[in-house]
């Protein structure tokens, strides 16, 4: 069902929690790049909180938080100094695992026989840092190695970069109010998933860290911080403020037998009236940590002497996503948002075993009308054709 | 792939236009040489006054129709092209010029020229598929060179152009730009404007405002709603939707529904 396998991270005694003050932030970033890692994190850019490189703590949002609203953001300062006091910009980590844009094979004609010889693409994956993961993102980052790695077909490029990639989790000091990952059950605490996870705690007397490894490199990273161990005070105001996180969340989406909800009202009225408002513009699914559609694009040069194929990120939004012979299958805009929430929230868990729904809420802040899949949600529930758990849904049904 | 016996014939036409798709073929600098080699550049009085008789393999229209005798000429270039692709929002849409469509083109006329009675001209400026069948669009005010190298590659290798109708917001997000109507509630036609351009725009921080005219499916009324909610009259939001491509029908409708309403 929609929950994940929750494997909670119980800090054991080897685990030895720390207390990392600002300076000794900088020292890890310093430490992973040492270790010939590209760090990439939060940074302030055009108007928004992106994921980039970063090179020291000056670069991170440092007194920076922001709105969120449906179809709205806005970056707002900060009354302190608070390095991590902002919640999800636009970008996910999905950029650095599954790139947008990427070479699949060049193949080049010789000048005599005319014979193809293709030339294998090198799978590019530098070792790479995310500093500041948000507990749904590591969920979303899970959800996408089941779909890259968890069958029979395992993607190279995926796989190679996420072998790559070490993890920082950042737990979160305040949510957005697009926020609810509550309802998903991926956060606000990080729980797996993670290398080292941080813990921002800022009061009047101390700005600090609480760090603590969930793998073994981690655990050897973090011997090499010296940093001061935390005493259990230290473990319970961080829990606490994540606690208070989890209170202040104000979205929610109820999941309960969503996958049932969402097949037995296929004909709804409301797919007509979201569909008056979508403008099929691809936003949603793009900015989503967990879409994961590709199309490939085949080229050849003026001459004929070199054709290569290029996969790029896809939308289920698109035209060109369902054409097949003779048109397009999901023509209007109703088939579409309909494609998009069904298989979201119902039938990816048929296909993966969870919901492809980390509650991040980034669909909702960067969609451009403003449409907030948890109201799409609760209003075929309240006005549902048929109850929840009573139908046995024909899933088949669902990508028409 | 069967090797072709003669190179193919290339001609360049053109209407009411300011030139600027054609300059984006001289412009191909780095692969000029090549489609050259791929070509018979039998027709381009903007390159070269040799003129090679038709009938034409491909030929390439920029501008719209606006003159009677522009009318008769698109008919006899159809007549001797086997495949006749238009280029730049004139020539798909009626361009800039199309903004006469929405006034009494005589009033400009006796403003703008000192001897109106030689003047002779349509009412409306009309696309080329207005007037003839097309065989393939390539949007843009002014296409882009890179657009136009793919559509004569993949013309010259007998396959499908990788020119996508969707939405610019898909080039904005795969670039990573930070959206300009979410992020700084700048009005933004990205999401019903057709790709292409690689939304430059949104990356200078400047809302696209729809150059390549509309895109697959555009849903202009959804857009116009949430432009009201930010603060645009219907005024602005007709002017909004009225600019080189105004004449293409998903925005004709758009900016005639608020000019209604202003
Ligand atoms: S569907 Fe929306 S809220 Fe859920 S994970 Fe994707 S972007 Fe986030
Ligand atoms: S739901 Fe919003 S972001 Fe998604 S395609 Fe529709 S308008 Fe675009
Ligand atoms: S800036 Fe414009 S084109 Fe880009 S994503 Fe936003 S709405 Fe779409």
């Amino acid at each position: 069902m929609a929950r994940r396998t929750p494997k909670t991270h119980t800090p054991g005694p080897d685990d030895a929690p720390m207390l990392l003050d600002v300076e000794g932030l900088g020292r890890l970033i310093a430490l992973l790049a040492e270790e010939g890692y590209v760090v990439l994190g939060p940074r302030v850019r055009d108007g928004a909180v992106v994921y980039d490189e970063v090179r020291r703590v000056a670069d991170l949002p440092v007194g920076w938080t922001e709105e969120q609203a449906p179809g709205r953001y806005r970056l707002v300062r900060r009354d302190d100094e608070a390095v991590f006091g902002f919640t999800l910009g636009p970008h996910a980590w999905k950029r650095s695992l599954f790139p947008p844009r990427r070479r699949l094979w060049r193949a080049e004609r010789s000048e005599g026989d005319g014979a193809f010889t293709i030339a294998e693409e090198p799978v590019e994956a530098p070792k790479q840092a995310f500093l500041g993961v948000r507990a749904c993102e590591l969920a979303a980052i899970a959800v996408q190695d089941r779909v890259f790695m968890g069958g029979a077909y395992v993607d190279p490029v995926y796989a190679a970069r996420r072998a790559n990639t070490f993890i920082v989790a950042v737990n979160c000091t305040q949510a957005a109010a697009t926020c609810f990952c509550a309802s998903m059950d991926t956060g606000p605490q990080a729980r797996s998933g993670f290398d080292l996870a941080l813990t921002e705690l800022l009061d009047d007397d101390r700005h600090v860290f609480l760090l603590e490894a969930g793998t073994e490199t981690g655990r050897s990273f973090a011997a090499r911080l010296s940093a001061a161990p935390a005493v259990p005070e230290d473990v319970a105001a961080a829990r606490a403020v994540v606690a208070r996180t989890a209170e202040a969340l104000t979205r929610t989406l109820d999941t309960d037998g969503i996958r049932d909800l969402l097949f037995g009202n296929l004909d709804h009225p409301r797919w007509d009236e979201v569909a008056s408002r979508c403008l099929a513009c691809t936003n949603c699914t793009l900015v989503c940590p967990t879409c994961f559609c590709s199309t490939v694009e085949d080229t050849t040069d003026l001459t004929g002497a070199v054709a290569e194929r290029w996969q790029t990120w896809d939308s289920c939004f698109t035209m060109d996503f369902s054409y097949i012979h003779g048109g397009s299958v999901r023509k209007t805009h109703r088939a579409r948002y309909r494609q998009w929430l069904t298989h979201k929230l119902a039938s990816w868990i048929d296909q993966f075993g969870t919901s492809g729904c980390v509650g991040c809420g980034r669909c909702i802040t960067w969609c451009p009308v403003g449409i907030d899949l948890t109201e799409e949600v609760r209003a075929i529930r309240e006005s549902a054709d048929i109850p929840p758990h009573t139908t046995s849904a024909n899933q088949a049904q669902a990508g028409r | 792939m069967p090797v072709k016996k003669r190179k193919p014939k290339l001609a360049v036409w053109k209407f009411a236009s300011c030139d600027g798709c054609q300059l984006s073929l001289l412009d191909c600098e780095d692969e000029l040489l090549a489609i050259a080699d791929a070509v018979e550049i039998a027709y381009f009085p903007e390159a070269t006054r040799a003129v090679v008789r038709g009938p034409y393999d491909l030929s390439l229209v920029e501008g719209s129709i606006t003159t009677p005798h522009d009318a008769e000429r698109i008919h006899r270039i159809r007549r001797s092209s086997k495949y006749l692709v238009t280029i730049g929002a004139c020539a798909t849409s009626g361009g800039i010029q199309a903004l006469r469509n929405f006034k009494n083109v005589n009033e400009f006329i006796s403003l703008v020229y000192a001897h109106p009675e030689y003047i002779e001209t349509l009412k409306v400026s009309t696309p080329i598929a207005y007037h003839v069948s097309v065989d393939f669009e390539l949007q843009g005010c002014p296409i882009n060179k890179r657009q136009l190298v793919e559509l004569i590659s993949a013309y010259l290798h007998d396959r499908k152009p990788n020119l996508p109708a969707h939405s610019v917001c898909v080039a904005c997000k795969r670039r990573g730009t930070v959206c300009v109507m979410v992020a700084h509630g700048t009005p933004c036609l990205g999401p019903v404007t057709h790709a292409g351009c690689g939304a430059i725009c949104p990356a200078y921080h400047r809302g696209c405002y729809g150059c390549y005219g509309p895109n697959e499916s555009p849903q202009t009324a959804s857009l116009a709603a949430r432009f009201e909610a930010l603060g645009m009259g219907h005024a602005d939001i007709a002017r909004a939707f009225r600019l080189f491509t105004a004449n293409a029908e998903a925005f004709r409708h758009e900016s005639e529904a608020h000019e209604h309403e202003a």
